[in-house]
């Protein structure tokens, strides 16, 4: 059966063709959108680990989840990377059976109550929502619902963990405990595999732990979900970096039979520009894993971290608005976000502008900085700034910010954080001779399979992509499971 | 976790500690490091392999208490585990027949030292190595040093062993005396600095051994970048050994004082 065989199967069981006649469609069609209720942004903006989103209630979600017209022909499926059975995970919601909402969400997502969170809904399956596309209205709050079932499913203690059948001892070995090799690991445990997360931090999760914070994501709820892969059999191996700890033949040695790669782009770029080494300027992942990792604003933890009152980080995307809602947080009477380009063209997601703003940060927009100064004990003190304007659309698309000349400006500033973008982690290649990598550092594979160049190696999420999205790297996680999975019974 | 199995006192501030790491004790090489972290709450710090005996599977470290950490790590008695410690990290010494090599090493900058000092006599090299330290009872690992030198010259700031005078001078001295190949020096970087400024005037080359703040040693953050000919390098993934005519000691001081 094809999925789409099967979402049609689903969608023609006797309830859901009652559920459909039940209310008419105008009348679901002229239903507003929920909106999520928020924590208020004076306490939030002082409170670090307090969810901004609270969840819908129950009430708003079976509302909203009416709004859905369960379409013959569900669109909002082919913006999803993981083609989660949209239609029937929501009428679920609206007949009043969560866990079987959040059992559907699990069919494809290893992460629900993650992506639900974090996903950029509004670019994926909302944007293919019927309301957008032909009704010019608000999509269905796909992101939002999808949240609740998961965090019902958890709150009710009720997880479902598969029993797994027959385990067939094969070894696995995964480098990575990021959302890819997570769902990796999920899929071949299912599957009766013997699997073993290596990895490389005191943490598993990866960006999940490291790099999101706990007001988007907690961290629960991320232990959560290791916890069911724990109790599924998964093993984890923290501090352990595959190519240094152990290499590419210890784990052939041990008995590995295949090797999944999700190192992700840990690496962090900066600019090259005068002034960048001086102290108070930092990385976005330097200061998000100080904060989040090391819990360094906490009086209780070893690790320090400079508070900022005057706090500029440099970019546009979800890891600048996540530092600058941070450096807000933490005491920065001013957090401005300085990006080069216009606030259209930011690839952050729109919700963090909005919650952003409205917890007092400042969008410095079309500037961009070229050098920094510092005071005798070498700590910066302010930033020169180039006013842009928008040119012509380059390769992306986008239009090109180009210098207004003669047009620059000083900013006093007492910390930066610079988020312009990561690179892959160049251990997995330098340490696995063979495997072929792009001029960006990145692993080639074969698509369909997740193959690499080396016979037992898969690869998958953002050492394939450079960074991407937590969904797309456990799309990659499961696709690479796929495969493998066929590869070693082909073998049999 | 980690367990300790052996603990000794160089001095007072100065502690050995040998701790159960297999697999670290397997693939680790001269100048490789490790990042441990003690306690929930610990903070991560780099400390450098100073030996490891892949029988036994525990790696020797050699710590100076100077703040929180150390002395947290300092306080664990034998019996005790480190919460986490990962490793090797960093880029092994690059080791070969050069000739004749100084190593120049001061204070706890002795540690590290050791093992480079072990395989470039391997190596087939003639090792002269200049101790320094402020006073008699802050020179260490002495013993060890000695059984891999072809000669060992101690230096003290206040005279009390060997000669009066600065690690800088035990090196000029040598160099005026025979033809050096190679210079590495590991210590302070304020020591560095001055000894890579003695040798660029000699015109022999030098390795230093960079301590700069790290969080992660995994080239994920940045916070352990320094400039390194006009370059943005990061001395946990590139280094931790770098040609010391080209680093810039000045800025590498200013970022050690980051969190002061
Ligand atoms: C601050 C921030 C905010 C973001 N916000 C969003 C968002 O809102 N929505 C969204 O969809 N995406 C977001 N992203 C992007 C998303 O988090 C990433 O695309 C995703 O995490 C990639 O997953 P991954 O599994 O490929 O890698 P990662 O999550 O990076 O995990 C890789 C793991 O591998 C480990 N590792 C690396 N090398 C080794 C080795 N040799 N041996 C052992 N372990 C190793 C690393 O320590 C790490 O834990 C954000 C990213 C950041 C940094
Ligand atoms: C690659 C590498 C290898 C190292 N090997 C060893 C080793 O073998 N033995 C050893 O004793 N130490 C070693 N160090 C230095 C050690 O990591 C620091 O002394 C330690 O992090 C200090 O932590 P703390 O919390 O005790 O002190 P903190 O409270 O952080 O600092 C106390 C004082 O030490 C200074 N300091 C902080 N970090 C460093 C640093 N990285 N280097 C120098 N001074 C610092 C601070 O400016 C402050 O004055 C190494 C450092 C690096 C980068
Ligand atoms: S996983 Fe993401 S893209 Fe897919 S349905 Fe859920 S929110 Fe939408
Ligand atoms: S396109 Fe929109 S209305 Fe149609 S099934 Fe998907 S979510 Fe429901
Ligand atoms: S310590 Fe983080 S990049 Fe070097």
């Amino acid at each position: 059966m094809t999925r789409q065989e099967y979402m049609q199967q689903k969608r023609s069981e006797a309830w859901r063709d009652e559920l459909r006649k039940s209310v008419k469609a105008k009348e679901r069609g002229e239903r507003p959108r929920v909106h999520m209720p928020e924590l208020d942004p004076e306490i939030r903006s002082h409170e670090l680990k307090m969810e901004v989103n609270q969840g819908l209630t129950e009430e708003q979600a079976v509302f909203e989840a009416g709004r859905c017209l369960d379409c013959a022909n569900p669109t909002c499926v082919t913006g999803c990377p993981v083609e989660i059975n949209i239609p029937t995970f929501i009428k679920n919601i609206e007949r009043g059976n969560y866990l079987e909402a959040a059992r559907t969400l699990k069919e494809t997502s290893a992460l629900p109550a993650v992506c639900g969170r974090v996903c950029p809904q509004e670019k994926q399956c909302e944007s293919k929502c019927i309301y957008i596309q032909k009704m010019g209205k608000e999509p269905v709050a796909i992101g939002y619902l999808e949240r609740f079932a998961a965090d019902y499913e958890r709150l009710s203690g009720q997880i479902s963990v598969p029993e797994i059948p027959n385990r067939n001892g094969i070894k696995i070995a995964v480098v990575g405990s990021g959302p890819a090799g997570l769902s990796f690991a999920g899929d071949m445990v299912k599957r009766g595999y013997d699997i073993t997360v290596f990895e490389a931090l005191h943490e598993i999760g990866g960006v999940l732990k490291y790099g999101i914070p706990e007001f988007r994501l907690p961290n629960d709820i991320v232990d959560v979900e290791i916890d069911v892969l724990r109790k599924l059999g998964v093993k984890f191996e923290k501090n352990c970096i595959v190519g240094k700890t152990i290499s590419y033949e210890d784990l052939h040695t041990a008995g590995f039979k295949g090797i999944f790669v999700g190192s992700g782009a840990g690496l962090p770029n900066f600019m090259g520009i005068p002034g960048e080494n001086l102290i108070g300027i930092m990385s976005s992942n330097e200061y998000l894993t100080r904060v989040n990792l090391m819990d360094a604003s906490n009086p209780e933890s070893d690790t320090p971290v400079q508070l900022g009152k005057k706090v500029a980080v440099v970019g546009g995307g979800n890891t600048a608005m996540d530092a600058v809602r941070t450096a807000r947080r933490l005491g920065a009477e001013r957090a401005v976000i300085v990006y080069r380009r216009s606030e259209e063209e930011m690839p952050a997601r729109v919700e963090e502008v909005k919650h952003a703003k409205e917890e007092g940060v400042d969008f410095l927009t079309l500037h961009n900085p070229l050098r920094y100064e510092g005071d005798e004990q070498g700590h910066v003190s302010r930033m020169l700034l180039q006013k842009m304007e928008l040119g012509e659309p380059d390769a992306s698309g986008r239009r090109k910010p180009v210098p207004i000349e003669g047009a620059t400006e000083w900013m006093d500033v007492d910390e930066v954080i610079v988020s312009v973008g990561v690179s892959p982690n160049p251990l997995i290649p330098s340490a696995f001779s063979g495997l072929e990598v792009t001029k960006w550092g990145t692993i080639v594979i074969n698509e369909s399979t997740m193959k690499t160049d080396l016979p037992d190696v898969y690869a998958g999420g953002d050492i394939v992509r450079g960074g991407a999205t937590v969904i797309l790297a456990m799309g990659d996680g499961r696709r690479a499971a796929a495969s493998m999975d066929e590869a070693l019974r082909g073998k049999e | 976790m980690n367990k300790i199995v052996e603990k000794e006192h160089f001095s007072a501030n100065v502690i050995k500690l040998v701790v159960e790491a297999p697999l670290i004790a397997r693939s680790r090489k001269a100048g490789h490091f490790v990042i441990v972290k003690v306690g929930e709450k610990g903070e991560r710090v780099p400390l450098t392999i100073a030996e490891a005996d892949v029988e036994k599977g525990t790696i020797t470290l050699v710590i100076q208490t100077v703040g929180v950490s150390t002395n947290k790590l300092c306080a664990l008695e034998v019996g005790d585990s480190i919460t986490d410690l990962v490793g090797p990290l960093g880029r092994a010494t690059h080791i070969e027949n050069f000739g004749t090599v100084v190593c120049a090493g001061g204070g706890v900058g002795v540690a590290p030292m050791l093992p480079i000092i072990e395989a470039m006599k391997k190596a087939g090299n003639r090792v002269v190595s200049v101790l320094a330290a402020r006073s008699k009872d802050l020179i260490i690992l002495e013993e060890q040093v000695r059984k891999h030198s072809d000669e060992v010259i101690i230096m003290t700031d206040d005279g009390s062993y060997g000669q009066k005078g600065l690690v800088t001078d035990g090196v000029e001295a040598v160099i005026n005396r025979e033809k050096v190949d190679l210079c590495v020096t590991i210590g302070p970087a304020i020591m560095m600095k001055f000894v890579s400024l003695l040798t660029k005037k000699y015109n022999v080359p030098t390795m230093a051994s960079l301590n700069t703040i790290m969080v992660d040693g995994t080239g994920m953050c940045g916070a352990c970048r320094i400039t390194v000919d006009g370059k943005v390098r990061f001395v946990c993934v590139d280094g931790p050994e770098f040609d010391a005519h080209k680093v810039d000691f000045d800025e590498m001081l200013l970022r050690q004082r980051a969190y002061k």
